[in-house]
């Protein structure tokens, strides 16, 4: 099982206080469609994606992003067991939704986005350590996501 | 050679305007080596480099950093042919040095998320999409030679 030292549990859930999970996992989102866009045909029934206004305006995007953030929500409140935990998210994503799992890499999708929203929220506080340790929580969470895919 | 827009170009310059370079060089190899710890591996010569103090001090780093980020300067100088000015240095990290080139994408990752912390709101996605863009290019200009 995954170790966290405690500089990592005490720098993950800081970074988790701190940001506003409607604003950040909308951004997030919003950002992942934009900057890769063959990610938009997993969402086909979300309306209009066709520009970075229309996608950021998008209820649907601000929706899903709340939807992302509690699944990442549920994997800090169990950091000692995200693999348990994500068995269920993991079958949804493999068998009904069919998502390639490449899509949950940390260096494409919503994870490197989401990293990127929070260098840009803390500025300097988000240090090389912090950095560390929250690379670190999303690649568990990634691990977590392909377990289940055969 | 990748095709830039006129609104492309003028982003792509934009962020560049406000990287400061000794800055930048520095912070960049402190989350590299931070991040990916077996980056070190390039640097046995450099002495002390396994903390954020020691990497922020080290002055082999700091130099190091002011070249790649000068190589940089010249992608964004020749936005249009920088693939055939990379070619040297793609096979100087191919034949000499030995870089794993997936370490290039991992340093454009350090670097995006260094300028994502000094610009803050102005990387909006627009923006960041299009840096990212400039990236991918030089990255694939630095594994030209690799066979």
């Amino acid at each position: 099982m995954v170790k966290w030292s405690d500089f990592e549990r005490a720098a993950i859930q800081d970074i988790f206080s701190k940001i506003d999970y409607d604003v950040v996992g909308r951004a997030a989102f919003s950002r992942c469609l934009i900057v890769y866009p063959w990610t938009q045909r997993y969402f086909g029934s979300f309306g209009n994606l066709y520009n970075a206004a229309a996608i950021t305006s998008n209820p649907k995007v601000a929706a899903h992003g709340k939807v992302i953030m509690a699944g990442l929500e549920k994997a800090l409140k169990n950091m000692d067991d995200i693999k348990t935990t994500y068995k269920d998210l993991s079958v949804l994503h493999s068998e009904k939704l069919q998502v390639d799992p490449d899509n949950f890499n940390v260096k494409l999708f919503s994870f490197y986005c989401l990293t990127i929203v929070v260098a840009g929220q803390m500025g300097a506080a988000f240090t090389p350590e912090v950095q560390g340790a929250f690379q670190k929580f999303l690649a568990v969470v990634v691990a977590s996501l392909r377990k289940q895919y055969y | 050679m990748v095709k830039w827009t006129e609104e492309e170009r003028r982003i792509i310059r934009g962020v560049w305007e406000k990287v400061d370079i000794d800055e930048i060089g520095e912070e960049l190899w402190a989350r590299a080596l931070i991040v990916y710890p077996w980056i070190d591996r390039y640097f046995g010569s450099f002495g002390d480099i396994f903390t954020t103090t020691a990497i922020l001090k080290n002055p082999k780093l700091a130099a190091l950093g002011k070249v790649v980020l000068s190589a940089l300067d010249t992608a964004v100088k020749n936005m249009d042919n920088f693939k055939a000015l990379y070619a040297p240095l793609s096979r100087q990290h191919y034949e000499k040095i030995k870089v794993d080139p997936d370490n290039f994408r991992l340093l454009a990752e350090c670097i995006t998320i260094t300028i994502a912390c000094k610009l803050r709101a102005e990387l909006n996605p627009q923006v960041q999409a299009t840096w990212q863009k400039f990236l991918s290019a030089v990255v694939e200009a630095m594994n030209s030679q690799y066979k």
